[in-house]
């Protein structure tokens, strides 16, 4: 069985018939995928899945990586805070490593890249390369992963000198995105549902994961899964548990995330998260390396009810990722998660943790109701946050660039 | 007498899909007041793409409101009385895009000529106005003749449905969903059957609905007029 035929077996097999039917519209023409590394985070991910997909259906498919110093990455690290809002003065000197890193990656990749009829550019880190390919034949695309509503404005308005000339942009949501003078395509994030973190796996290694951190499994669980950081509100989600275990003394909480090399802070967090849980033996802190994704998805499906109770939040794929194990998600009304979390159907929406012990409370003993949800929950990933649909409105704008969509057009 | 059309001279029904892709507009509204202006002036794809787009996008089968104007007017800026207003607006209610805009604009105006103090939202819940564009192609069934419409029906995709149902009414000059019109072409013997698709609620509800609704009213006609 090939990739696509497990995707539909998980998908359906209507929804892998639409990608074949959109990819004749794009036959012959030929893809780049550029960014800045083949492994680690987010955007490595996605394309280590979407790449092949896009092969298999018999796109003319490659992803390439742009290459750079030490400097570089630090350049490339402060944009993206910066553009998160963070107020990062960029020295000249780095940005002048940038841009010389971009222009000697240019001189290895021009030839593919102004042969390409697609080039998509993901995040600012390869950026310039459309300015130094100016025999470029085909659609540019700045695909941005990360929230800018509110960049600090010089890094943003550098930036914007290169981003300015692309066919076109996409962004995760509209909230998330800078005017430009091109179309902003709107493609939500998905998730994977056969890698390690969403493949179904087995009771009995669900159960052996429980174990292993000493949690009963026969008694309810609240997991949080998220790095220790004061947006995700790890304070707040233990005085919400403090609160319905007054009505529910059996509940444990299971707090699981890691720490970003990059976040000082979450060393502080994770100490006062400590404190917070010291009296309590069912509050469970797990501290997860890098790559404990089996670990992180029997967790998601032990558990009873996932929380996400941030007060900040980019689109929240932690959230998809519990729904798809069928779970009821309670969320901070906040960023991504109010496109997932549908109040009353899908999970509920909160505001503090008050709201939080309220509505475990209720789902601990309408068991009916927390099936019911998590149910939902899961058609509603299967519906609209898989991989298949990213690919879909990958292919639909590719469609649309190439044939110059205004408004519609009707092909074949 | 009028002669009933030969079928066998009638092209057999083209079954498309399509896909919506969002676009971001970079126009956006924090208050009743900025909505109303923007409303003004927004391109009619946006109207279109906040009371239709809905159906082919993320969301929910059973959603709280039915076009994104009323959900923001009861989330963003909790305003319970004008969001009841927005939700009950019908497009299918209006000849065109530009009717449904004034019936917009006159319903907020109404509302802000009663509120002692604009309604506001919080920054990160401001109205970001979208619009869509639409790729159709053929899925190269055809349905020869009306018989094999309860069997493919059922069978047809989400966005064969927004087509052929939903964007079939802004795209002919008649206003009819596409399956009606060709069901025409077969003179008298559907007229009953048209009729009876005309009735089907096509706002208040899901594609998924329309899809059951129509497979089953199909069924049900051709039985009656097999036996």
């Amino acid at each position: 069985m090939n990739e696509l035929e497990r995707y539909a077996e998980v998908a359906g097999k209507d929804v892998i018939e639409h990608l074949r039917q959109l990819t004749t519209l794009l036959r012959g023409k030929r893809v780049i995928h550029v960014n800045s590394t083949r492994e680690g985070g987010g955007v490595a991910e996605i394309l280590g899945k979407l790449v092949p997909l896009m092969q298999q259906l018999g796109l003319d498919t490659t992803w390439e990586i742009i290459t750079g110093s030490e400097d570089f990455f630090l350049c490339t690290k402060s944009f993206h805070n910066a553009l998160q809002g963070n107020a990062i003065d960029i020295p000249e000197l780095l940005l002048n490593v940038y841009e010389e890193t971009n222009a000697q990656n240019a001189e290895r990749l021009r030839e593919k890249l102004e042969a390409a009829d697609i080039v998509f550019i993901h995040d600012p880190q390869p950026a310039p390369l459309l300015k130094l390919c100016p025999n470029r034949n085909g659609k540019w695309i700045w695909r941005c992963h990360i929230d800018i509503s509110r960049p600090h404005r010089p890094v943003w308005k550098y930036l914007q000198n290169y981003i300015n000339d692309y066919d076109a942009s996409i962004f995760s949501l509209a909230d998330f995105s800078q005017p430009l003078p091109h179309d902003i395509f709107i493609v939500p994030p998905s998730i994977d549902p056969l890698s390690e973190k969403n493949i179904d796996i087995a009771e009995d290694e669900v159960a052996s994961v429980y174990k292993e951190f000493g949690l009963d499994p026969e008694l309810p669980i609240i997991l949080q899964v998220s790095r220790f950081d004061r947006f995700k509100d790890p304070l707040g989600v233990i005085q919400a548990y403090k609160l319905a275990k007054k009505f529910t003394p059996s509940l444990q909480l299971v707090l699981a995330g890691g720490g970003a090399k990059d976040d000082p802070e979450g060393e502080v967090v994770l100490e006062e998260v400590r404190v917070a849980a010291a009296d309590d033996p069912d509050i469970h802190i797990l501290f997860l390396p890098p790559g404990a994704d089996r670990t992180i998805n029997a967790l998601q499906r032990g558990a009873d009810i996932v929380l996400q109770k941030s007060l900040r939040e980019g689109f929240g794929l932690t959230v998809t990722e519990a729904m798809w194990k069928g779970k009821p998600v309670i969320g901070g009304d906040v960023g991504g998660i109010r496109l997932q979390v549908i109040n009353h159907y899908t999970g509920f929406l909160v505001h503090a943790p008050e709201g939080a012990a309220l509505r475990m409370r209720y789902l601990l003993s309408h068991r009916d109701k927390l099936q019911a949800m998590g149910h939902k929950a899961r058609e509603f990933v299967r519906e609209n946050f898989l991989i298949t649909r990213l690919l879909r409105d990958y292919l639909s704008l590719m469609v649309v660039l190439i044939y110059g969509v205004e408004e519609r057009i009707e092909l074949g | 007498m009028q002669e009933e059309p030969n079928s066998q001279t009638i092209l057999p029904f083209a079954v498309k899909d399509c896909v919506l892709i969002a676009i971001a507009t970079g126009i956006r509204a924090q208050n009743l007041r900025e909505l109303r202006d923007r409303l003004v002036t927004v391109r009619p794809g946006c109207i279109y793409y906040h009371f239709w787009g809905g159906l082919l996008l993320p969301r929910f089968e059973e959603p709280e409101f039915n076009n994104d104007f009323a959900a923001w007017a009861r989330h963003g800026l909790h305003d319970y009385v004008l969001a009841e207003r927005l939700a009950v607006i019908d497009p299918t209610d209006f000849p065109d895009i530009e009717t449904l805009r004034q019936e917009l604009i006159e319903v907020i105006e109404k509302r802000l000529y009663e509120s002692e103090m604009v309604p506001w939202s919080k920054a990160d819940q401001q109205f970001y106005f979208k619009r869509s564009k639409i790729v159709v192609f053929d899925t190269k069934k055809r349905i020869v003749e009306p018989k094999m419409l309860s069997n493919v029906l059922p069978a047809l995709s989400v966005g064969s449905i927004f087509y052929h149902f939903i964007d079939a009414r802004r795209r002919t000059p008649e206003g009819v969903d596409d399956f009606s019109a060709w069901l025409v072409a077969f003179g008298k013997k559907y007229a009953n059957l048209c009729k009876e698709i005309g009735t089907i609620d096509l706002y208040f509800t899901t594609l998924s609905e329309i899809r059951q609704r129509l497979a089953r009213l199909c069924t049900a006609h051709l039985e009656k007029e097999g036996s």
